[in-house]
């Protein structure tokens, strides 16, 4: 009979190197440094972490509909935020007419879940892109300024809240980027004068800031055009936070120019492709891509940026709060509104940027190893 | 198969590329000459057909107002001249600082965003991920009125050895009161400086001839720090401190830090570390692992490593959006005329302006002030750019 | 491309998709518009203040109903543009608004050299002091090393730093844009004291969450003659905001108001009948329909009415008519007669 020997069966690994205690140990405490560092920041958020939670959620008060409700506790009154929550939404739009505002952001969430979604083909997706895109804007304007269909007439001064900052954000994005990727081509063109005329735009609205700018489209632009000509104030708004954004989308676009390697162009050229042809089939496309961070990065900028009208006396999302806390009957909650508002932001600001990380891994075709 | 035409067809001359794009740039230059001379001539028609003055006579005309933070001498009686110079120095002093604290700031969040330790890289996350991502704006109104306004009156202040001073009216700190002979001090700084410049010459020079290298950088922080110092001693102390005291409503004598620039200072700083850090982390992250291990085995130390080998490296990538950054940077600090810190933006292009209603002229300062310093940036930034460039092909 | 392209269309189909006006006068232009666009405050309750739906209302809000009243014999006509202290003289002189009603002090140089028409005074006033009443002080002149908020941009800056000069005191001035700033600060404790026109430290107390625990010191350190602006050069458009007013004032005077305006009409006296375009054409002398000073008392009001109903008895601020009252009542409100 031959022995066999039987190999002893595996140990488990030491209990300090898996489960839980294994990550401590290699993730909090490996080096005598390491546990400092530790032991500071989680001394940070234990002096940190109690009272902000204290504040927002279990010492908060969050029914009532008077500031006398806020009395009893010592955190945050989120009455002020109920209270006011419809006219943080939709400024000063009249109530009746409220539900063409919501009409036109379900239209659009409709119109668009298609593009986000594998439902449709690619092809499908341009086109059906290219109508919103040209269409939804005329059905919005419609909807939100009125004077047509029997909609009675609302003046842009009376919109506000969240929805004007959707608007100018919207107007914003969709107009500074196909601006941006012309101003950039211009500034890679061999035409001398074109190059200088972009390169002149693209660095005076580069060096200048926002407000100013805000502050000569409303209320000094009328001494540059003839006499007696004038358009809207909101409007103005618009372009100067276009025009702004978009000599800062020309520059990142042209760093996705720059990176296409020439031998496509002259590839594109030997099939025969103008110039029009080869940037949009060839060219574009591909800088585009390698952009998306950078596109969106000014977008999120963009949506930022909103917040300065208020210095022009647009009732947008950040003024809206603002005054609400002016307001006598609810002086002393700033910290509740501010908190509120910077939730708002930043709620569409991060979820842009994680939208944007996961485009980017969707359409990383091989530029990367 | 049809005969070939014989000879090719010229192409109509629209179609020549050469003379499309000279077209096309004729048109371009027609159109913008146009534009900006109906622009010019509108203007120059508006203003005289209202009575508005212009030119820049006003900058010599008495101001008559105050303003609440002068670095220069500066009365109700001087000049609105002086106001705009006052008013720049404001600028230029919030965002110097701003910029300076926020590379720091910004760096050590970078470096902790890489940090194997998981509680620090996570905080720092955080750290970023909310500051970037809310309008600056409403971050100054947050500290100006929501943090700052929760400070104590004067008459109960926080007091660190009664001599610092906190509350709502801002920061109080003892002033330096430089007594005659101080000169000395200071000349003695600019001897060390100059010593210092020569010291590092011939260190680099000893060090490129003969490989020995020289503690360049202890011995310069002596010479820095130790002579004036010394000297300093020796003319017999002459610096005091003026001590801020509580007379009447308010603290008087010494520094002030206003809250209105303490806000728009820490608003700024904490808005943009964020962006820097970002920047830190993707600069050390370009630089592949392989140049430090090759350095090592060439047998560099590792802070040598660090210093000759990461940094140069990284600093290539991270110097251009920095610098954006910086410009920013400046750029935001006009904000300050949401808080009433008195900016360029806000004394300038405000109040000036709305005394003297010559609203073109000064938006036109304004403009140039920003615009000069952004197109110095841009030099400097592709100079820099230039010199650190990989050289390909 | 060329950027350059694209923003002239840019700017050709923002100007066509636009409601573009070309006109000479002002009041052509308005005619053509259907409203007067009217600069406001930002906020202040009394003089000009939004309502929490965002309609405006108050003294100076009047003034640019009544002006729709003569143009259009609809006092509803009008698009307030709400203005920061800093903006409303650009937005005025380059024609972004047509009437400027904000508390807008007449001087010299806004006069002159600012291109603007000042159309007379619809409030006489005076800058003063709000403090706490904490502080313990009584006199505007103890107020030495205080730290004091003001709105930029006003000639309240300018007297405020004349007033501390001249009586040899260490100024801290705080310049706000807003004068809901001015106010918060305040309370904060921020600033020692807030000064402003009389008028506007009654309605800014209004707004504190304690209005009672603070004072306005006696004195009145300058003179704030407040009324509405017009643009320099359109003399016929200067004529029907100046005599609007002056209607108000006659109004007052004659006793017409704007529940008995119907019933005047059948008054005997010339003067009632020649305002109310009864008798005569004084009414079509301004380009105007012959009863626009009617349609201004019958959906205005009087000028006695109107300071009653936003600052006077019957309005949350209280204050006296004092300097505002009629000539033929101790006051300085004049208005040249209508013939």
């Amino acid at each position: 009979m031959t022995e066999f020997r039987v190999p002893h069966p595996d140990l488990p690994p030491p209990a300090s190197t898996i489960g839980a205690l294994g990550w401590m140990r290699r993730n909090l405490f490996s080096s005598p440094s390491n546990i400092a560092l530790t032991a500071l920041a989680a001394y940070l958020l234990w002096i940190a972490l109690p009272p902000l939670l204290n504040w927002t959620v279990f010492k908060a008060t969050w029914s009532g509909d008077t500031r006398e409700a806020c009395q009893a506790n010592s955190g945050a009154c989120w009455v002020f935020i109920r209270v006011h929550f419809d006219q943080f939404l939709y400024g000063f739009y009249p109530e009746a007419q409220r539900w063409r505002v919501n009409l036109a952001v379900l239209l659009l969430i409709l119109g668009a879940a298609p593009l986000f979604t594998q439902i449709i083909t690619n092809a499908a997706k341009v086109k059906l892109g290219l109508s919103l895109l040209v269409g939804y804007p005329i059905i919005a304007f419609i909807l939100f300024k009125g004077g047509l269909f029997g909609l009675p007439d609302i003046e842009t001064s009376r919109w506000g809240g969240l929805f004007l900052t959707l608007v100018i954000a919207g107007v914003g994005m969709t107009a500074a980027l196909p601006l941006g990727v012309l101003l950039a081509l211009g500034r890679r063109s061999k035409m001398p004068a074109i190059q200088t005329l972009c390169i002149t735009f693209i660095e005076f609205w580069r060096g200048i800031p926002l407000i100013t700018v805000l502050f000569m489209s409303s209320v000094m632009l009328p001494l540059f055009l003839p006499e007696g000509m004038n358009f809207d104030k909101l409007l103005r708004a618009l372009i100067g936070v276009t025009l702004f954004q978009s000599a800062y989308m020309a520059e990142v676009v042209r760093g996705g120019l720059q990176a296409i390697p020439k031998g496509q162009i002259e590839a594109a050229a030997a099939l025969g492709l103008g110039y029009w042809k080869a940037m949009a089939l060839i060219v574009l496309p591909q800088a585009l891509k390698l952009v998306i961070p950078g596109i969106v990065n000014t977008f999120i900028a963009l949506f930022k940026d909103t917040s300065l009208v208020l210095i022009i006396g647009l009732f947008d999302l950040m003024n809206i709060v603002h005054n609400a806390t002016t307001n006598p009957e609810w002086l002393g909650f700033s910290t509740e509104g501010y908190v509120f508002a910077a939730a708002v932001y930043w709620l569409f600001c991060f979820s842009m940027s994680r939208y944007s990380q996961s485009l980017e891994k969707r359409l990383h075709t091989g530029h990367k190893r | 198969m049809t005969a070939l035409s014989s000879a090719p067809v010229k192409p109509p001359f629209w179609n020549n590329p050469q003379i499309r794009a000279i077209l096309f740039q004729v048109v371009a230059l027609i159109v913008t000459v146009a534009f900006g001379l109906s622009i010019f001539e509108n203007t120059q028609d508006n203003l005289r057909r209202l009575g508005i003055a212009s030119g820049f006579d006003f900058l010599s005309s008495p101001a008559g107002f105050d303003i609440i933070q002068t670095l220069i001498p500066y009365s109700a009686a001087s000049s609105y001249g002086q106001v705009f110079w006052v008013a720049l120095l404001n600028t230029l002093l919030v965002s110097v600082l701003g910029i300076v604290f926020a590379t720091l700031l910004g760096f050590v969040i970078g470096v902790a965003r890489l940090s194997k330790n998981w509680l620090v890289a996570r905080l720092a996350l955080i750290y970023i991920e909310t500051f970037r991502n809310v309008p600056l704006l409403l971050q100054i109104f947050f500290w100006y009125f929501a943090v700052l306004r929760a400070m104590p009156s004067p008459r109960d202040s926080l007091s660190l050895g009664d001599a610092f001073f906190l509350n709502i009216r801002g920061l109080y700190l003892p002033a330096p009161q430089f007594q005659p002979g101080f000169g000395w001090t200071i000349a003695a700084l600019g001897v060390a400086i100059v010593l210092t410049i020569g010291l590092t010459r011939w260190a680099h020079h000893r060090q490129m001839a003969t490989g020995q290298p020289f503690p360049t950088v202890s011995s310069t922080l002596a010479l820095l720090i130790g002579l004036p110092l010394m000297v300093f001693w020796l003319t017999g102390a002459p610096l005091h401190w003026q001590v801020p005291e509580l007379t009447g409503f308010n603290f008087q004598g010494g520094l002030v830090i206003i809250p209105e620039m303490a806000s728009l200072l820490l608003a700024l700083t904490i808005y943009t570390a964020a962006f820097i850090a970002e920047i830190v982390r993707a600069g050390i992250q370009a630089v592949s692992h392989g140049q430090t291990e090759a350095s090592f085995s060439l047998g560099l130390q590792s802070s040598l490593t660090l210093r000759l080998i990461i940094l140069p490296q990284a600093l290539r990538v991270i110097i251009p959006p920095m610098t954006n950054q910086y410009l920013n940077l400046t750029k935001n600090s006009s904000l300050a005329a949401a808080i009433g810190y008195p900016d360029l933006v806000s004394t300038f292009a405000g109040t000036t302006l709305n005394q003297t209603g010559q609203a073109i002229e000064c938006i036109v300062i304004t403009m140039t002030v920003y615009l000069t310093i952004s197109l110095l940036i841009s030099l400097v930034m592709n100079w820099y750019n230039r010199r650190v460039a990989l050289v390909e092909r | 491309m060329n950027g350059l392209k694209a923003l002239a269309t840019t700017a050709t189909l923002l100007l066509a998709a636009t409601n573009v006006v070309h006109a000479g006068a002002t009041l052509d232009g308005i005619k053509k518009n259907g409203f007067i666009k009217c600069g406001v405050s930002d906020g202040l309750p009394g003089f000009s203040s939004a309502d929490e739906k965002g309609n405006y209302q108050g003294i100076d809000v009047d003034i640019c109903r009544a002006v729709a009243a003569a143009v259009f014999g609809d006092a509803t006509k009008v698009k307030y543009t709400p203005l920061t202290a800093k903006e409303r003289l650009t937005a005025l002189q380059s024609g972004e608004i047509d009437v400027l009603s904000r508390n807008t002090t007449w001087t010299s140089s806004r006069d002159s050299a600012q291109g603007m028409n000042f159309t007379g005074v619809t409030y006489y006033d005076g800058q003063g002091f709000l403090v706490n009443k904490k502080l313990g002080v009584k006199s505007a002149k103890a107020l030495d090393g205080a730290t004091v908020c003001v709105q930029a941009g006003t000639t309240t800056e300018l007297n405020l730093s004349d007033y501390f000069r001249a009586n040899k005191m260490k100024l801290t001035p705080i310049s706000y844009d807003k004068s809901d700033e001015s106010a918060k600060s305040l309370e904060a404790g921020r600033c020692d004291v807030l000064t402003s026109d009389q008028s506007q430290l009654y309605a800014q107390r209004i707004k504190l969450a304690k209005p009672d625990d603070y004072i306005v010191l006696p004195e009145v350190i300058s003179k704030e003659p407040l009324g509405p602006v017009v643009r320099h050069g359109d003399d016929d458009w200067f004529d029907i905001v100046k005599w609007t007013l002056f209607v108000m004032v006659n109004a007052e005077e004659l006793g017409i108001t704007s529940k008995n305006v119907e019933e005047m009409k059948k008054s005997t006296n010339p003067d009632i009948k020649r305002m109310l375009g009864v008798e005569g054409d004084r009414g079509k002398d301004f380009g105007l329909a012959n009863d626009w000073m009617a349609m201004v008392i019958k959906q205005v009001g009087n000028y006695g009415e109107i300071f009653d109903r936003n600052v006077g008895k019957g309005s949350p601020l209280k204050i006296e008519r004092g300097l505002n009252a009629l000539w033929t009542q101790g006051g300085l409100q004049y208005a040249p007669p209508v013939r």
